[in-house]
């Protein structure tokens, strides 16, 4: 390297490492940011300190039936239920402060068994939900359901209301005249049966049934790097706020030279016998030498604060890191070849770069996306780096998955960098 | 040293340099002279190598300048109109970096910042960050930046913008000592006390040509006058006959405004008390009565028919 070339590129650097707003805005922020949707976003993996679906239960039948609902209910891990009223809970749901309430309505027990059996009219539960939790609503009314099904054969099969339900439902098919007798034999058969097992189940050593259970039990696995490796959404969190604020420096390299032009700078460097290979290359080196350590000490706090591991392959890692840290130096040039001056080029560059961020999914998970703008993210280099630090931290995987994001990160690196030689004025203001 | 033939140089349909052409020997100041937007700065930018010229050429000691790696660069310093410094470094970390555009290094470096700052004073604040600099010493530094690499030609464009009268003499006296150590400096202004004060020969530019290319003396002999007689009369212009005025043996110019009678003579002590005895025996009486010499002012004035400072 050429004695002007090697020092271009200290100044850039010592420039960076005295400059108080740069140092805040590509460390302390983003591990700021970083750590708090880490947290959000389920922290280490440490269920302890998940979150739970706030559900507010209102019994207002107060059966066996109801209470064994409610009991079922709070008993799920994914819920924190509380008692509450009808207004109560509706208020609460309003503003936001419960998630979905569950009201069970008075005489529920009764109805429902009566429908259990026969064709009576089926009793309501009032399911209030806030509109913004739809996915958690879903969630609650499928435990809702397997909860309601189980209390109520419990108590059909083994309970006391049951057992009356059944006899009097015996009573009223043996009394009816309207039901066709194909229908009514098998009903009678099936209530005496039930009937005849309850009054066994009594004589019987104490068992208690269980009523109607789901025929089917889950193993549930994150699916992460290797077994016993907890997902860390510090490891997302990080790798979006370094994806972000690692552009933002990209942003500034431009920005700077665009300030180093209209002081004067540039006339000075251009004045010197020196190629425009090295007065923009030198630039582009020091840029990416920058992103490069940006991204490895945001890591690195990660590592040691949080426990975010490269859990994939390292060289991998060190590639994608490289290959993102050129193509923010790429981007820094062609910012610089397009800005005209640096007060509206920053704003302008800043819009363009929190859109791209927020393609790439650094911000909310792509599959949040319709599929039409998830597929259209693969022009967002972001996306690249995004799905190569996730592929290489939490989800573990090798070298191999790294290539695909190193290619295309060099690919927009290469584009952005002919852009920048191709549209740079050259010329000093005359 | 320096040769500049018909440079030309347009921006869209502005024509920023209309042809320019100017030598500057060794040991030689010469001063481009004219209002914002003459072209001079255009011509200093065309002259380093920093724009290219639609037509015209550049030599130095003969050879021409072509190419942005041009070895020719190193004999020009550039001192551009702004402060072109990093405020956040030191003097020296700046004038190291500076040193290293044209491949100093080490001691070769040291040395020559060291030489540097002490030709502008700023030995004792070298390790300073420039933004606790004074205007004024920013100046001295920014010139400091120019010589680090020995250059024969130092372009300086308006080096005293902004400055305090002290530390531009301080610039002044550090330019004239470069002259004597024979370098040729090209020294843009439109302040025309500079021009005077330190040009050999002054190029007046307006709107992309050059008006004229003398000494100073030179050019106070292109003017019909070198002198002006101001009196203040009593009672404004009652019965003053201006075209008889001109008539008078001796007399260039006559022009009244605000009571203030303005006449340009060739010999101010001659014509002032025929003058003055003139204008009491046509009833006129004065009050007050000042000479002005003609200026770089006049001159453009009389060149181009438009005051220096409203071009």
């Amino acid at each position: 390297m050429t004695i002007p070339f090697r020092a271009l590129v200290r100044k850039d650097l010592q420039l960076f490492f005295v400059d108080r707003r740069a140092l805040l805005m590509s460390f302390a922020i983003p591990i700021v940011i970083g750590s708090f949707f880490g947290y959000v976003l389920g922290g280490s993996g440490d269920p302890a300190g998940q979150s739970k679906i706030s559900v507010l239960a209102v019994d207002r039948d107060r059966s066996a039936i109801s209470s064994e609902i409610v009991k079922r209910l709070s008993a799920e891990q994914a819920l924190d239920v509380k008692p509450s009223t009808p207004a109560e809970a509706r208020e609460a749901v309003r503003k936001g402060t419960a998630t979905v309430a569950v009201i069970i309505p008075p005489n529920f027990g009764q109805d429902a068994g009566n429908a259990f059996f026969g064709p009576r009219q089926k009793p309501e539960i009032g399911v209030l939900f806030d509109p913004s939790h739809a996915a958690e609503r879903s969630m609650v009314a499928g435990m809702l359901a397997g909860d309601v099904m189980q209390a109520v054969s419990k108590e059909m099969f083994t309970g006391q209301t049951g057992r009356e339900i059944v006899k009097d439902s015996l009573a009223q098919v043996e009394q009816s005249g309207g039901l066709p007798q194909e229908d009514k034999k098998p009903l009678e058969d099936l209530l005496r049966s039930v009937d005849r097992w309850n009054r066994q189940s009594d004589s019987a050593d104490g068992a208690v049934s269980r009523g109607l259970t789901m025929p089917y039990t889950t193993r549930e696995e994150a699916v992460t790097a290797r077994q016993n490796v907890q997902y860390n959404g510090y490891a997302h969190a990080f790798s979006g706020m370094v994806v972000q604020f690692v552009l933002f420096l990209g942003i500034d390299v431009g920005i700077g030279l665009l300030q180093q032009r209209q002081r004067g700078l540039w006339k000075r460097f251009r004045a010197a016998p020196l190629s425009r290979g090295v007065l923009l290359g030198s630039r582009a080196v020091s840029a990416a030498i920058l992103a490069f350590v940006v991204v490895q000490v945001n890591f690195l706090f990660a590592r040691l604060v949080f426990g975010v591991r490269v859990e994939g392959s390292m060289l991998g890692f060190l590639g994608v890191s490289a290959a993102f840290a050129v193509m923010t130096a790429g981007l820094g040039m062609l910012v610089a070849a397009l800005g005209k001056t640096p007060e509206a080029t920053r704003g302008l560059s800043i819009l363009v770069t929190l859109i791209v961020v927020m393609l790439g999914g650094a911000w909310i998970p792509m599959f949040l996306f319709p599929q039409w703008l998830q597929k259209l993210t693969v022009v967002a280099p972001t996306r690249w780096a995004m799905q190569g630090l996730e592929a290489m931290t939490w989800r573990g995987l090798g070298l191999e998955a790294a290539l695909a994001p190193i290619a295309a990160l060099l690919l927009f690196a290469a584009l952005f960098g002919a852009l920048a030689v191709a549209r740079f004025r050259w010329e000093a203001e005359g | 040293m320096l040769q500049v033939d018909a440079l030309k140089k347009s921006y869209g349909s502005l024509v920023a340099v209309n042809g320019i052409s100017l030598r500057a020997g060794v040991g030689e100041i010469v001063g481009l002279l004219g209002p914002n937007g003459a072209g001079k700065t255009t011509t200093v930018s065309m002259i380093a190598g920093l724009v290219r010229p639609d037509s015209g050429s550049v030599r130095i000691e003969g050879r021409p300048l072509a190419g942005d790696t041009d070895p020719n660069k190193r004999r020009i310093g550039l001192v551009p109109q702004d402060l072109a410094l990093f405020d956040e470094l030191t003097a020296q970390a700046n004038l190291q970096l500076f040193a290293a555009l044209y491949d100093l290094d080490g001691p070769a470096a040291r040395r020559a910042i060291g030489e540097a700052l002490e030709l502008v004073g700023l030995a004792d604040r070298a390790q300073e960050r420039v933004k606790n600099y004074s205007g004024g010493m920013k100046r001295r530094l920014n010139l400091a930046a120019a010589l680090l690499h020995d250059p024969q030609i130092l372009l300086l464009d308006e080096p005293t913008v902004g400055v305090d009268p002290q530390s531009r003499n301080a610039i002044f006296d550090n330019l004239e000592v470069l002259k004597q150590r024979g370098k040729t400096l090209v020294y843009t202004t439109h302040y025309m006390e500079e021009a005077e004060r330190l040009c050999d020969r002054i190029v007046i530019i307006d709107h992309g040509d050059i008006v004229a290319d003398d000494t100073l003396q030179g050019l106070y002999r292109r003017l019909p006058v070198t002198n002006l007689l101001a009196v203040e009369l009593e009672q404004g212009q009652n019965g003053l006959r201006l075209d008889e005025l001109r008539a008078l043996p001796g007399v260039r110019s006559a022009t009244l405004d605000a009571g203030t009678l303005r006449v340009g003579v060739q010999d101010l002590p001659t014509e002032t008390p025929r003058l003055l005895q003139w204008l009491v025996d046509h009833g006129q009486l004065y009050r007050h009565v000042s000479s002005e010499r003609a200026d770089l002012e006049t001159v453009f004035l009389n060149l181009t028919g438009r005051s220096l400072r409203d071009a």
